[in-house]
């Protein structure tokens, strides 16, 4: 099941579970993959000055991101953002990085913080992505629920 | 989805994560079967030992990690050597840290010594003592190591890092994913660098020239070159070209193992590890010119600093070093030189004699840390030479400075006549 649908409360996009939690945030979607090891500050902005969305903010958003890039330390450069209050909600991928949910879990062990993670096949990313990046999209919600077994991603309306 | 794989525990692995061994290794093991579950892996694989990396500060949450650990009474299950730290802790007047660093640095560092890690405090602990077997399985981080673990030594490692390496470390167990399945460890890409081979053997900046290639060239994927000169049973030079090969690619790229046909473990033939259908890409040396000249940004010829032992330093290169520096003139007092390097190198360098040209000359060793992963550059250093290619790549970044790439011996002298000289016609 990793087909979208349309439903009362918005569009639900189903993917693979990689890390739990349950998150609400403005969806924000990347055009290229960032690494959180020297690509964002301590506040949770992006600073690489390579990367196309130079000087956004991540803390609180649901990041749509394709995959991750980069440095082994990315995972301790996330743990430290949610210890701070400085990180994305949640992270929406299409391939798996273990470097990012190694970030999640630690920071889910030692805070108590959850940023659920999941991946969408790469068919589903694409709608999720381009719906995220619609002129629209910022006055949509996207709320994320991953357990065990399951990962949802459902766009919703205004705020 | 049902097309999910299910991962397997073992009943002594179910019983880890229950916590029949303890808080600590109940910690460990959901970190390693969150991750596993991740990758996708069915089973975990036990690991001889581990090196770890998370003992350099990052910030708050590394070394909660790490004292957390420690506080449930954590302890390694395998042999683990420790990475470099922020701190120089044999020479403490080298690190500018300001003093809320050096107090959670050393903290960081203390916690993992509790923990029963080797205070080895270096990048590349393959030199001298912790050379992992052909083709077993490891849990070590740092790319320059993870590179050359997989490559030159044809032990087994999937890329480790901040949290995961010690979580293997106290478990001794990993996921059967990546680089420990033989399918992953096959080439797709064939570099031919024969066409290179006088440059090769005659200058180590085409070594690190070749590894910001490689790296540009492969991304993640995997590599084998043909025609690469060398022999790894000739006291240390091959393997200090590959060190340097390797970690400049695992920068420029996300290279973690690269086939060296004839030279390397795993590639006895070309065969072995790439199938005939393989893109071959020929590298000329109009490629490794402009590679290298990639890897430098500085214009002029002023120079402020030297930094050498990125990778750490070894024995051998030490050798050199000091045979270059001979009974010679001293660094010219406008150029500060640096070299970094293990606590268990600079012994053996000491105990050979190579250490008395280097501090005679000016230098100055560095142990335990690096110079472009905590404050030593003096303030004010705007243009650096170095013949480590990870160096130049990350440097201009990290800390702000031009960089020169050159030879170990064009270092000497640049150092010495206070000013860049490069002895650069071979590559005209």
């Amino acid at each position: 099941m990793t087909s979208g649908g349309n439903d009362r409360t918005g569009t639900a996009f189903r993917g693979t579970p990689l890390c739990p939690g349950v998150a609400v945030g403005p969806p924000l979607c990347l055009e290229e993959p960032l690494s959180f090891w020297g690509g964002v500050d301590a506040q949770g902005r992006v600073v690489d000055v390579h990367h196309p969305q130079h000087g956004a903010g991540l803390a609180g958003a649901v990041l749509v991101m394709r995959s991750g890039r980069g440095s082994s330390s990315s995972a301790a450069v996330l743990a430290e953002q949610i210890r701070a209050g400085a990180a994305p909600a949640a992270i929406v991928l299409a391939e798996a990085d273990s470097i990012l949910v190694a970030g999640t879990l630690v920071a889910a062990e030692l805070y108590d913080v959850q940023v659920p993670v999941l991946t969408l096949t790469p068919r589903v990313y694409d709608r999720l992505a381009a719906a995220a990046a619609s002129p629209r999209a910022s006055a949509l919600t996207a709320r994320v629920d991953v357990d065990d077994r399951s990962a949802t991603v459902t766009l919703g309306g205004a705020r | 989805m049902s097309t999910m794989r299910q991962l397997m525990l073992a009943p002594d692995e179910q019983a880890m994560l229950d916590g029949d061994r303890g808080p600590a290794v109940a910690m460990a093991m959901r970190l390693v079967v969150g991750v596993a579950k991740a990758a996708g892996a069915e089973r975990l694989l036990p690991v001889d030992s581990a090196h770890v990396d998370g003992c350099l500060y990052h910030g708050r949450a590394g070394l909660d990690f790490a004292e957390r650990l420690a506080e449930l009474g954590g302890r390694v299950a395998v042999r683990t050597t420790l990475n470099v730290g922020s701190l120089d802790l044999l020479h403490p007047g080298l690190v500018r840290a300001d003093d809320e660093l050096a107090h959670h640095a050393r903290r960081l560092m203390d916690a993992h010594v509790a923990l029963g890690c080797e205070p080895t405090w270096s990048c590349a602990p393959y030199q001298l003592s912790h050379r992992p077997a052909f083709g077993r399985h490891v849990a070590w981080a740092e790319s320059n190591a993870i590179a050359f673990v997989n490559s030159v030594l044809g032990a087994r490692t999937d890329r480790y890092g901040d949290f995961f390496d010690l979580a293997a470390a106290v478990t001794g167990l990993v996921p059967d994913v990546g680089l420990h399945r033989d399918a992953a460890r096959r080439a797709t890409l064939v570099l031919d660098c024969g066409p290179c081979e006088s440059l090769l053997v005659e200058d180590d900046t085409a070594w690190a020239a070749l590894g910001a290639l490689l790296g540009e060239l492969a991304g993640t994927r995997v590599a084998a070159l043909t025609g690469l000169p060398g022999d790894l049973a000739d006291d240390g030079r091959t393997e200090d070209r590959l060190k340097g090969l390797g970690a400049t690619a695992a920068s420029a790229g996300g290279v973690a193992l690269f086939h060296a046909v004839g030279v390397t473990p795993e590639a006895p033939t070309l065969h072995a590890v790439a199938d005939a259908a393989v893109p071959v890409r020929a590298v000329t040396p109009g490629d490794l010119r402009a590679a290298r000249e990639r890897l430098t940004t500085a214009t002029g010829d002023t120079l402020d600093a030297v930094t050498l032992g990125t990778p750490h330093f070894s024995v051998s290169e030490f050798a050199e070093l000091a045979g270059a520096l001979g009974d010679g003139p001293p660094f010219s007092d406008s150029v500060t030189v640096y070299v970094s390097t293990s606590r268990a190198v600079l012994a053996e360098a000491e105990r050979r004699g190579h250490l008395e040209p280097v501090r005679r000359a000016g230098g100055r060793v560095l142990t335990d840390t690096c110079t472009y992963v905590t404050p030593v550059l003096a303030p004010g250093t705007r243009t650096v030479m170095t013949n480590s290619g990870k160096w130049a790549w990350y440097a201009p970044a990290n800390l702000g400075v031009d960089v020169v790439l050159g030879s170990l011996p064009d270092c000497v002298a640049s150092a010495r006549a206070g000013k860049v000289v490069r002895h650069d016609l071979r590559w005209q």
